[in-house]
């Protein structure tokens, strides 16, 4: 174990053959463990920007994730680490941007949350809620223009950008050309410190599904193998040709909007509530009650080490250099504005 | 036999569509009904499946292409009209516009917009938008202002890996006219002398390069030689072209239909100031649309925009100096 390299340990699960449980489990405790060391790096103050984590969704994310194949769009939001690994996305990817290693599949040009490969099928997130809804859309549509079949797209959205005309018009959309697209909604009751009820006026954001003429789903996402299920149902229905699928996760965000964040505004009641539980410890139980949870604690220690090899590995790896940066942000030749300079 | 702007439009398109596959048509009523202006007319029916119908949603329809072209396709979106790409401009600047840069994969497509005043039309289906998007950085900006540009630069649009924001001047659509489209075009960003002159040089782009011809041709009986530039490109500038012309005449004024804070004519200001002051013989002159929003009624609008009227004033202004 003490051998391997961040490298080789980024996809740990891709060669063995696992079931769904392992394969939740694991993405979901890489997602915390990995989010876990980035707040203390963050306190540290060695983290380039901000931190935002998503204690408290791994599970419903990283059903979100693995559910998906090679092949398949995923445009995750902030809260979506358990699912980007689950996806496929290297650990490594998620320290490099966190720890401004040049490296990193953003280069220094942008940070952490918004990282993303198109190559491995990750769409790099803009900060604008609701913004990504179409763009998997639209790479849906020129899937189904060239003739590949049974692909699906993912799209991560929380409450909050429930809010935004481009989550109407995105939806709307794809609704309207049958696209193949699950957009995964985290309702987890604030968006930064606005609750539900300054949010929306509707009961429950899955109302909305009928409105856009697409199949609903909603589910307890505190509770892991609810979201297996029935994400993976979601994720199997768009795949089939039944269009979109709207799938509401009720869960709550147990950490602040980002780490500046002490989130001293989420009401004490909820954090006691059943929607206050942490998806992580109800996953641990579960596995203990079957007689795994011995794997349990394997999975968790391989997951210590990868991140701490990564950690190490990024570490020591080059920062951008203002020098040798190619300042241009179009790619034809001539298309550069260059203002004289002294 | 002859072209219209319009039609030289309609032809790029459908040339862009037989030679690349991975080209595609989005927007609101493009498909069957050919488009509010027509600028797709017949396109759906020899292209099935590649000139799409969109819902109203500006945002969605610039999202939509973002996605596709990271995929490798090239969509050329077209708004009704350039006003309502203010609801896309989200996905266009902060999204089209970042994607190269932020993650090195190129998102070629092409936004068409319908753009500047036509009598009657007011406030929302009146304006030039490229002052705006020139802003921004990762975008290249075209405002053709003839024919043969409409056409050659149309297809060099779809041809780019850049997004490219394609001004379109509805004034031109159905009465600028030429014998037939081009074999060949002036090199990509090159600005073009539309009419050369030795005493006074007058930078237009879009529409404002015929009110200027105009004024250039008003001013012969007056003695005086004017050099039209048609700026072709917004973004980039073609600074050299613009100094080689001053370096000529000494004199400049540069003509813009969009409003007088900032933007292209001011940017052309700028640049001749701070590179080619000494070749300068009196101070260079801007001329913008008034700083309201557009008028509705043609006896308003008309005074509203610059015109030949406005142009020859204003280079008899820097010319006497």
């Amino acid at each position: 174990m003490a051998t391997k390299t961040a490298e080789t340990l980024e996809r740990p699960t891709a060669s063995k053959k696992q079931d769904p449980t392992e394969k939740l489990g694991r993405s979901m405790l890489r997602a915390r463990l990995v989010e876990d060391k980035l707040a203390s790096l963050y306190r540290a103050g060695r983290i380039v920007g901000g931190v935002y984590l998503g204690r408290g969704q791994e599970a419903f994310s990283a059903a979100g994730g693995l559910n998906l194949r090679k092949g398949d769009v995923y445009a995750p939001l902030i809260r979506d680490m358990a699912g980007r690994l689950a996806f496929g996305e290297p650990v490594l990817d998620a320290v490099r941007t966190y720890l401004g290693s040049r490296l990193g599949p953003m280069r220094g040009r942008d940070g952490n949350i918004h990282r993303g490969d198109v190559k491995l099928g990750i769409l790099p997130m803009i900060s604008h809620l609701g913004a990504m809804i179409s763009a998997a859309a639209g790479a849906l549509l020129a899937k189904r223009m060239r003739g590949e079949r049974q692909r699906v797209g993912l799209a991560c959205a929380g409450d909050g950008a429930t809010s935004t005309g481009s989550f109407h018009e995105g939806l709307n959309l794809a609704a309207v050309e049958k696209l193949p697209l699950v957009v995964l909604v985290a309702d987890n009751g604030y968006a930064y410190s606005t609750p539900n009820a300054r949010q929306f006026a509707c009961t429950d954001l899955l109302e909305r599904a009928r409105g856009y003429g697409v199949e609903g789903h909603g589910l307890d996402a505190t509770d892991p193998e609810a979201c297996l299920e029935v994400v993976g149902r979601a994720v199997q229905r768009a795949r089939e040709g039944a269009g979109p699928q709207l799938v509401v996760g009720r869960l709550l965000r147990l950490c602040g909007h980002g780490e500046h964040d002490d989130a001293l505004y989420v009401d004490a009641q909820v954090k006691g509530s059943n929607r206050g539980r942490d998806c992580l410890q109800v996953m641990e139980e579960l596995m203990n009650k079957r007689g795994r949870g011995k794997e349990w604690k394997e999975w968790r220690e391989e997951a210590r080490a990868e991140v701490e090899a990564a950690v190490t590995q990024v570490s020591k790896e080059p920062v951008p250099d203002p020098f040798e940066e190619q300042w241009r942000a179009t790619v034809t030749p001539g298309a550069v504005e260059e203002v004289a300079e002294e | 036999m002859s072209v219209t702007y319009l039609e030289a439009i309609r032809a790029a398109q459908e040339k862009a569509l037989s030679d690349d596959p991975n080209v595609f048509l989005y927007g609101q009523d493009i498909g069957r009904f050919g488009g509010a202006f027509k600028a797709t007319k017949n396109l759906s029916e020899k292209f099935p499946g590649r000139v799409i119908d969109s819902p109203i949603s500006e945002d969605a329809m610039v999202g939509l292409a973002v996605g596709a072209a990271l995929e490798g396709m090239k969509p050329v979106v077209e708004m009704q009209f350039a006003d309502f790409s203010t609801v896309g401009l989200n996905q266009m600047l902060n999204h089209a516009a970042t994607t190269y840069w932020r993650t090195g994969k190129p998102c070629p497509m092409v936004l068409r917009l319908p753009s500047g005043g036509t009598p009657g039309s007011g406030p929302f289906h009146s304006q030039s938008m490229e002052t705006i998007y020139s802003h921004y950085p990762g975008l290249v900006v075209m405002t053709p202002a003839t024919v043969e540009d409409a056409y050659s630069m149309l297809l060099e649009a779809i041809g780019m890996q850049d997004p490219v924001v394609f001004c379109e001047h509805k004034l031109l659509y159905y009465h600028l006219k030429a014998g037939a489209l081009p074999g060949e075009a002036l090199p990509a960003f090159r600005a073009r002398i539309a009419r050369p002159g030795r005493d006074v040089t007058c930078v237009a782009y879009s529409a404002m390069v015929h009110e200027a011809l105009a004024a250039a041709e008003e001013l012969v009986e007056e003695g005086y030689e004017v050099e039209v530039v048609d700026l072709r490109t917004v973004k980039p500038l073609d600074t050299d072209t613009l100094l080689g012309s001053v370096a000529r005449t000494g004199r400049l004024l540069v003509v813009g239909e969009s409003w007088p804070w900032g933007g292209a004519s001011a940017e052309v200001v700028a640049r001749v100031a701070a590179e080619g002051f000494e070749l300068l013989d009196a101070p260079p002159k801007r001329l913008n649309a008034k700083d309201t929003p557009i008028p509705y009624h043609p006896n308003l609008w008309a005074a509203h925009r610059p015109t030949a009227v406005r142009i020859a004033a204003g280079l008899r202004e820097v010319l006497r100096y």
